[in-house]
């Protein structure tokens, strides 16, 4: 399918010509006089992008570690395909060993301390290491103590699988061992929280996986804000459409507390039993971002200079994706990360370089849903610097949502999947 | 029709970032916007259609019908609206310019 796809694509699009120069990894050049070291921290969709353009654009000049803990890189977007039944878990990871062409030191490892005033790095395996610039892509932690029981001990068995790895595994065992005529449960915190069109996806998911192996069982949707907070119509429509009796949706029904015993989650209104409970907590800037004294908005998120990304709060340090207050009408997507850590690699390299960051930077989005195992529906949108108001700004008459859903952005799904984890991880 | 690439990227390199305040790697920051579908340098792996080494006039030919809504899209359309001629021109000299 998808090499006849590519190929009606290509002829499409008259870039059959281009279509040669696919293969091969860009070569660095001769390694020059370094002019400085950045250390990235943390190797997603944020930091993996910010160590590779950095290298690339500072054309081997910029020394470059990337601390990561994790010994390949797992991806969030697609990992409700996992859940469905759809993807594998292998289809999702990628290796992180490529960087290294580029020149990248990829070093495996958990940061335990910040000193920005030494720039200095401390890490629980290796020595500290110094830096000139700091690049921070600490994602999300999950605030669990803001739901009530929610403790260690219930955490072994109420999920959030909002961070893809292990949990998402072990929910998807959690649904296969359901009995049909079961019911899931999964509880949405109040925006802004990682991936604002994730939770109705993974809903679509698990319904769809429901009406194939376990017809009387429901999904059952609890979201703390008011409407679905992402591509609502789309989302309704393929509910209507394809799980009717399948997904029920309760909006302004915000999960305060959890028994995990009982298998009970609360509401304000309601204590409401379920089968698999899939409890996502609210969430904020990750535990580095603590460490480095970059939280400035509400303790969870970190204000940055939208020209550089340097954080507002500490010179020299740069925080990228999920973690940042996000800009107006910005969701918090892997998209969206790696585009942050390009504006970055490009104002660093200016900067170590003793020039201005470019005054016009523009980031886009553009995060794709599977509502089905083939259909898909995307948000899109434009963001360009505006000077007045020192922040990214929609552009007017840009982005928007699908006309409708389709399988044709099913097979653009997962070409940007391909294509952002090849950006990224090389 | 591919003969000129090499000359159109060199004439609508300098002109175009002239025009735009003389920023040398704005079409190359422009570009790397595009990479996250299309990948590092337009060299795509798979579903969308590589863009590295696309003839200027055929991309930017492209991006303008999609930004005025004369060609067929589903994503296309909202992403080239946002960014201006000047900028989309750029970005088609960006990726001509890659083999």
């Amino acid at each position: 399918m998808n090499r006849f796809d590519r190929r009606r694509f290509l002829q499409a699009t008259a870039a059959g010509a281009a279509s040669a120069a696919l293969a091969g990894c860009a070569a660095m050049p001769e390694a020059r006089k370094p002019i400085g070291r950045v250390i990235v921290v943390g190797g997603g969709y944020g930091g993996a992008t910010a160590a590779k353009y950095l290298r690339m654009w500072s054309e081997g000049t910029i020394e470059v570690f990337l601390i990561e803990r994790n010994t390949e890189f797992v991806s969030c977007p697609i990992s409700n395909l996992v859940l469905g039944g759809y993807r594998t878990m292998n289809d999702i990871t990628r290796s992180y060993e490529k960087l290294r062409d580029y020149g990248v030191q990829v070093i495996r490892d958990e940061v335990t301390g910040i000193d920005a005033a030494k720039k200095r790095v401390r890490l629980r395996r290796i020595e500290d290491l110094p830096y000139d610039r700091l690049v921070l892509s600490p994602g999300v932690d999950l605030m669990h103590d803001q739901i009530q029981g929610y403790d260690a001990e219930a955490q072994k068995t109420i999920l959030h699988a909002w961070k893809a790895g292990p949990e998402t595994v072990a929910l998807r065992r959690q649904l296969e061992d359901m009995k049909d005529g079961g019911t899931y449960v999964l509880a949405i915190p109040v925006a802004p929280y990682r991936c604002p069109p994730g939770p109705y996806e993974r809903a679509c998911q698990i319904a769809h996986y429901f009406k194939r192996a376990k017809p009387k069982s429901k999904v059952l949707i609890l979201d703390a804000n008011p409407d679905v907070t992402s591509k609502g119509p789309l989302f309704k429509a393929a509910w209507n459409d394809l799980y009717k009796g399948i997904i029920e949706y309760r909006g302004n029904s915000a999960v305060t507390a959890v028994d995990a015993k009982a298998k009970v989650v609360k509401t304000d209104f309601d204590s409401i039993r379920g089968d698999v409970l899939n409890v996502v907590p609210p969430q904020r800037a990750g535990d580095v971002a603590r460490a480095a004294g970059v939280i400035t908005a509400n303790n969870r998120w970190c204000g940055v200079d939208w020209l550089s990304m340097e954080s507002v709060a500490v010179k020299g340090v740069h925080v990228l994706g999920d973690a940042t207050l996000s800009a107006p009408a910005m969701p918090k997507s892997g998209h969206m990360a790696n585009q942050h850590a390009k504006l970055a690699a490009a104002a660093i390299v200016e900067l170590m370089n003793g020039r201005q960051p470019s005054p016009e930077p523009m980031v886009n989005n553009t995060c794709y849903s599977f509502v089905s195992d083939k259909e898909v529906v995307h948000v899109a949108s434009v963001h360009r610097y505006d000077a007045a108001q020192k922040t990214l700004v929609t552009v007017p008459g840009s982005g928007r949502v699908s006309a409708q859903r389709s399988e044709l952005e099913g097979v653009y799904a997962w070409g940007w999947a391909q294509n952002i984890w090849a950006d990224m991880l090389g | 029709m591919r003969i000129p690439l090499v000359l159109a990227a060199a004439v609508a390199f300098p002109l175009a970032a002239f025009a735009q305040g003389a920023n040398p790697n704005l079409g190359r920051n422009l570009a790397a916007t595009c990479a996250n579908c299309h990948n590092t340098n337009g060299k795509s792996v798979t579903g969308m259609p590589s863009i590295a080494g696309m003839p200027k006039d055929v991309m930017l030919g492209t991006l303008r019908e999609y930004k005025e809504g004369k060609r067929p899209a589903t994503v296309m359309h909202q992403h080239a609206k946002g960014y201006t001629d000047a900028q989309l021109e750029l970005i088609a000299a960006y990726y001509a310019a890659q083999k």
